[in-house]
């Protein structure tokens, strides 16, 4: 097995250029990809059901809370976003618990492209400018715009300090079998994430799972973004009916356990939208373990996309805490 | 041919009753009922911490819809309570009767006692206001109103001795202003108050207003006391030490307390359990010129 590599380093890039044939053309491309093995998806769904029964109890329960609760990238996507409600949400991030000041931080704050500035500056005034600002881009959630307009979209987002882009991809081209066009497109994104200081900010993929119809095709995404240089693929926008769900979840975790095994390139997995209860949330960290290891289990390489997960995680610290449950009385309405 | 006598029993699995649906208890245990001469009846199941907050999330999910409709509304759906008790009738004096060890027509009369409480309690619905609100004279051009809110969710320690009237006499008056419940049943004499929640079920209200729990009280009762999205508690079923201890924990956030104190159930029952669990909201209206 080739040595490991993050995905968002020098050494990625070279190791992505050796598989340069299989994405030469669209028919190298498309053989490749019709060429992984068919998921069994009874075996899938029976595997990610027998992973959410174990059971996590006292220490290591509030290990996972802690450890889920730094790993959320805390989200506000509406249309009716305000500053004040960036600025209000950037002061949770920091500072999740008022009544509590062991709990940890959240992994990032995830607003709209033109939000980036607002939220930078309520961070760095709350005490959390080590919490990363995460922007949706490239035309979410629907990913329908022209290529010019996703790029221009994405380095608005970066040159206002966005520390992670989150796009779309055009599941329309996918869905067409144009595959080509979609792993361009990630790469272009991915120049356009660079920073004028050589650094550049994380490319996560968004492949909205829930219109992807196969979890055949949940696999090619997955294998088609991690080659075209995604730093972490995430499931869902948050904005159609079905969302994260274990068993594509469990899919996106094996296909980056063998794409390292294949390349020695790490790539990080956001499961997003839906996740609600801290019990969601603790079967996904038991999955991750099961499946790619405790070298998975930080913020920089696992993610929960999710907005009212916090507080229930809250709720269930606050019961381990003082021993009785608690109530959405003592936690922020959001 | 087969004679009916071949026929095998058909044995009643008695269930909680949260959120509308009939779960088993999330322990899996059970315990056994017997009648009032020690012979065995059903087993009920055995609720347990987990179950008590189940309930309690399924009571506040309810508390919205409940105490957003109307009064007029809750009394219709009370009195439809009643009238479905009145088909089961002949179920629920026997129920009664195997667990109070009373003879069929005492049972029957503590039957028809109930529904007739529901009635009653069901006609309070668009009248409590009347007797709990007022209009304020104040000094100044104000308009100045207190009307009675329900409080929240109401965590019930049904009465041990009384398994149908008594329950009855604790749920409706909680219910009626619009909170929502967690009803801790009669800990050796539970059957009624589960087969109520079948009724409840049928009458168009809504699941998660009355949640039914049945086991050990103490059990149930401890969590229940101690948490924290509780709004209040009515402690008429826990014995003299429990009662204690439950209060203490109660106030932790201050809930609402009813203690136990001996209550005769036939009596009439006057408006103190439906204003024990009542918020009062003042309106200042500027009254124009």
């Amino acid at each position: 097995m080739p040595t490991t590599v993050p995905a968002y380093g020098k050494e990625a890039a070279e190791r992505l250029a050796s598989m340069a044939d299989v994405t030469a053309s669209d028919g190298a491309l498309r053989r490749f990809l019709h060429g992984l093995p068919g998921v069994d998806a009874v075996g899938l769904q029976a595997r990610a059901a027998t992973l959410g029964t174990r059971s996590i109890k006292t220490t290591a329960k509030a290990y996972a809370i802690d450890l889920a609760i730094s790993m959320i990238d805390l989200t506000t996507l509406e249309g009716a976003d305000t500053p004040g409600k960036v600025r209000a949400l950037c002061a949770k991030g920091a500072n999740p618990d008022p009544t509590d000041r062991t709990v940890p931080k959240v992994a990032a704050i995830c607003v709209y492209g033109d939000m980036v500035a607002t939220a930078k500056e309520a961070l760095a005034s709350a005490g959390g400018s080590d919490i990363h600002v995460a922007a949706v881009a490239t035309a979410f959630p629907s990913g329908r715009a022209a290529m010019p307009v996703k790029l221009a979209d994405t380095r608005d987002a970066v040159a206002a300090g966005a520390d992670e882009i989150d796009m779309v991809i055009d599941r329309g081209a996918f869905l067409s079998g144009r595959y080509l066009e979609v792993f361009e497109e990630i790469k272009q994104v991915k120049e356009a994430c660079a920073r004028p200081d050589g650094g550049a900010a994380h490319l996560k993929v968004i492949f909205e799972t829930g219109e992807l119809q196969t979890y055949d095709n949940v696999r090619r995404a997955s294998w088609l973004a991690m080659l075209a240089g995604a730093d972490f693929i995430k499931t869902s926008t948050g904005k159609v009916a079905v969302n994260a769900t274990p068993p594509v979840t469990l899919l996106m975790l094996e296909a980056v356990r063998d794409f390292r095994a294949t390349t020695g390139v790490q790539v990080g997995v956001k499961p997003a939208g839906g996740i609600r209860t801290s019990k969601d949330a603790i079967k996904y960290l038991v999955m991750v373990n099961e499946t790619l290891g405790e070298e998975w289990l930080t913020a920089d390489w696992f993610r929960f996309g999710a907005s009212s997960l916090l507080n229930d995680l809250l709720m269930q610290r606050q019961k381990l805490r003082t021993g009785h449950y608690s109530g959405p009385d003592y936690v922020t309405v959001d | 041919m087969s004679d009916r006598n071949d026929r095998l029993s058909v044995l009643k699995t008695y269930k909680l009753f949260v959120g509308g649906t009939f779960p088993r208890s999330e322990s899996g245990r059970v315990y056994e009922v017997t009648d009032a001469k020690d012979r065995w009846l059903a087993n009920a199941p055995q609720a347990s911490q987990k179950d008590a907050r189940d309930a309690v999330v399924a009571a506040r999910k309810a508390f919205g819809g409940w105490s957003g409709a109307t009064a007029y509304n809750r009394g219709q759906i009370l009195y439809r309570v009643a009238e479905m008790l009145e088909g089961r009738r002949d179920q629920f004096v026997r129920e009664v009767a195997d667990a109070e060890g009373l003879s069929k027509s005492k049972a029957g009369a503590q039957v028809d006692a109930a529904i007739d409480r529901w009635v009653w309690y069901a006609g309070w619905s668009d009248k409590i206001a009347q007797i709990a609100g007022s209009a304020n004279p104040v000094a100044g051009p104000y308009f100045n109103l207190s009307s009675p809110e329900p409080t929240g969710v109401v965590a019930v320690l049904a009465p041990q001795d009384s398994s149908f009237l008594g329950l009855v006499s604790v749920i409706a008056p909680a219910i009626v202003t619009g909170n929502t419940t967690v009803v801790v049943t009669s800990e050796n004499h539970p059957l009624p108050a589960l087969s109520l929640g079948e009724v409840l079920a049928t009458s168009d209200l809504p699941g998660g207003v009355v949640n039914v729990l049945s086991g050990r009280t103490a059990e149930i009762a401890a969590p229940l006391a101690a948490h924290q999205d509780v709004n209040a508690i009515d402690l008429t079923g826990a014995a003299p030490e429990l009662a204690t201890e439950l209060e203490t924990a109660a106030a932790e956030n201050l809930k609402r307390v009813v203690r136990p104190q001996p209550v005769d159930w036939s009596a009439d029952p006057g408006t103190g359990r439906m204003l024990s669990f009542l918020e009062t909201k003042t309106v200042w209206h500027p009254m124009g010129v």
